[in-house]
């Protein structure tokens, strides 16, 4: 399968980050198109198009959009999740960096979709290059008439706020990222209700990923066909890829979903030289890891759940024969810890207890029947926590020690630095000469 | 509040953005920290004060979120990833040879207040690895010595810019960009890298294009 630069296409255009660098490979025609077309018409088109989230969960986004009560007297609320920290995930940074404007039409056009008048894009605030793109981006919109009173004379208001977070992967849940945007600590609610009915403030609220809505705009000028040429039935559509690790190189490919990890590693330029596939992670350290046998399957929602893992955010993390699983997994699970939010009791003593087993086994004093016992530790956190960041915690170490368990094993004698030399795994490794 | 009376403006601009008031702890938070290199009590009365709330109600919030510094950072935060991807790529031993050159451990300051160290999560930028931050600004593909170098320059008073942003100012400019995001920079930094690129120009390479939607300008 050939890669397909769609929402990249451009950027290798130094001014694309500008209105007038957009505008000239045909930004905001999509705009003009969408305000001339019912909000409901525009809703049925994006469920036509199958299009599904592309921060992980995979939910269409159409339908997500239709649950968004209409002709209440509530306010309506676009929040667009920018807080891209799973472990893995690169793609979304980047594309608010090299076309912050596709992200501003998409929200506009979306926001006009499910009428609301004002749109948030909480963007992580470890990332200031995306941030003040994206802030130059909303003025610049501003400023032609794209945003603000009565767009390009529709009568559609609009004001959209960029807003900077302050450091917790537990924003990135979408209910966390609402309490965090009203001004409280980021911690996930109860639902139902969902956020399409008591989102932001109360209000039907939309909150959808930046990818997400950066398809928007394609999807406007060219249609459900064309969309639909791209990827499978259940997974229609293009995806950008972000390919890291111990490939020769790492980067973004954009591709139709259904494109396997074998062909998106070709493109990468294979491993690094003398080196072969251990483990890879499809969709950020929250799906399990899979092998070199799983490279040939298709990239979409349903093959990877068939495979027993998620496609996730798609963004995959390739590990070559120089790693430890057993120092990846702790590391993995030294960083849910942290950002374990401390709400539930499941994963707030969950999370800390499975890193200091892990941990024994790290430093080489493993006992066996703890290989077990994290099992139990993962199987009572999975499903039981109030949020997906318990259960994204509980995912890496089942799937590690099913596949590696007697590397787990080596490690009840042995540290894994003295089985795994850390120098023969890094970029810069003069060992394994890339 | 009149310790902070140069600020009142600003406050109220954050503030109005806003369809609630509260919305606009974080970059309240953010303006304080670019103010007083750290949140300090007196910042969260500032806030509290400001938006109506209790100093507790700030001081939950301030307390949830790693990018608030309860002490003084200093002029450079600097960040490396030890998340397992960049840790295996090189960032544990990024992390170590700086340490070591600025005889400081995670989340410490130097004697001198120039540099502040701490293992930070994984940045979105993987594709990077292994990736720096100095004052959250990009420093993408370190190795020990680059890391080092970086440090050493910055200590000189030397201009170190960003793999992708701007050069390097200090830890409270940035916390200044957070509350302020329009901060004249978008364009400073290069537009986009190669390791961004990758695909497209691999695509070119080999003449791939997506199938062509009737809308879509070729033009430029």
């Amino acid at each position: 399968m050939p890669l397909t630069p769609v929402i990249t296409e451009h950027w290798d255009q130094p001014d694309l980050y500008t209105r007038a660098g957009y505008e000239r490979t045909g930004g905001y025609q999509a705009l003009r198109k969408a305000l001339a077309t019912e909000p409901d018409a525009i809703i049925n088109l994006v469920k036509e198009t199958g299009l599904r989230g592309r921060g992980g969960a995979g939910f269409p986004t159409g339908l997500k959009w239709s649950f968004v009560p209409q002709g209440d007297d509530k306010p309506h609320y676009l929040v667009v999740n920018a807080d891209e920290s799973e472990p893995g995930a690169c793609k979304d940074v980047p594309i608010m960096i090299a076309n912050p404007h596709a992200l501003v039409e998409g929200v506009i056009i979306s926001s006009y979709a499910i009428r609301a008048s004002h749109a948030f894009i909480y963007i992580r605030g470890e990332v200031p290059e995306a941030i003040r793109r994206m802030a130059l981006a909303v003025r610049e919109a501003k400023e032609a008439g794209y945003l603000g009173h009565n767009i390009l004379g529709s009568g559609f208001d609009l004001d959209v706020v960029v807003h900077s977070g302050a450091g917790a992967y537990i924003c990135g849940e979408e209910t966390a990222l609402l309490d965090s945007l009203e001004g409280y600590r980021g911690q996930p609610r109860l639902k139902p209700p969902f956020p399409a009915v008591a989102g932001l403030y109360s209000a039907p609220t939309v909150v959808n990923n930046v990818e997400t809505i950066t398809n928007i705009p394609w999807i406007i000028n060219n249609g459900v066909d064309w969309f639909r040429q791209f990827g499978t039935e259940k997974s229609p559509g293009f995806k950008v890829f972000a390919v890291s690790g111990h490939v020769k190189r790492p980067g973004i490919y954009e591709a139709p979903l259904g494109i396997t990890m074998r062909e998106l590693l070709d493109f990468a330029g294979g491993m690094r030289d003398g080196s072969e596939v251990k483990f890879w992670v499809p969709g950020g350290s929250s799906v399990p890891m899979l092998t070199a046998d799983h490279l040939d399957l298709p990239l979409t929602y349903e093959a990877m759940v068939e495979a027993g893992t998620m496609l996730g955010t798609g963004t995959p993390m390739m590990f070559d024969q120089t790693v430890s699983v057993v120092k990846a997994v702790t590391r993995w699970l030294e960083f849910y810890k942290h950002e374990s939010c401390g709400k539930c009791t499941p994963c707030r003593e969950g999370t800390y207890w499975i890193t200091g087993v892990l941990k024994t086994f790290e430093e080489g004093k493993g006992n066996d029947p703890d290989l077990d016992l994290l099992n139990e530790l993962c199987g009572q956190i999975m499903g039981r926590s109030f949020c997906a960041l318990g259960d994204a915690a509980a995912t890496p170490y089942p799937a590690a020690v099913s596949l590696f368990r007697d590397e787990f094993l080596m490690a009840t004698h042995t540290p894994v630095d003295t089985s795994f030399d850390p120098a023969l795994s890094y970029a810069f490794s003069e060992v394994a000469a890339r | 509040m009149s310790q902070f009376a140069h600020l009142n403006e600003r406050m109220v601009e954050i503030t109005a953005r806003y369809p609630k008031s509260r919305s606009a702890v974080m970059p309240l938070l953010h303006l304080l920290q670019s103010d007083q290199g750290a949140v300090t009590i007196d910042g969260i009365r500032a806030v509290a004060d400001h938006l109506g709330l209790t100093a507790a109600e700030v001081t939950a919030v301030a307390s949830f979120y790693t990018m608030y510094k309860r002490r003084d950072v200093g002029r450079h935060h600097v960040g490396v990833c030890t998340n397992t991807l960049c840790a295996v790529l090189g960032g544990d031993a990024v992390y170590e040879a700086l340490a070591q050159r600025l005889g400081v451990g995670h989340n410490e300051t130097t004697a001198d207040g120039e540099f502040h160290l701490e293992r930070i999560e994984c940045q979105a930028a993987c594709t990077h690895a292994p990736v720096m931050t100095v004052d959250w600004e990009f420093m993408d593909n370190q190795t020990p010595q680059s890391a080092i170098e970086v440090i050493d320059q910055l200590a000189r008073g030397e201009s170190v810019e960003s793999t992708r942003g701007p050069v390097i100012r200090d830890f409270n400019a940035t916390e200044d960009t957070l509350a302020f995001p329009d901060d004249g920079l978008a364009g400073a930094g290069r537009p986009v890298d190669d390791i961004m690129l990758a695909g497209l120009k691999v695509a070119q390479e080999l003449g791939m294009t997506a199938p062509s939607g009737h809308h879509i300008s070729r033009e430029g």
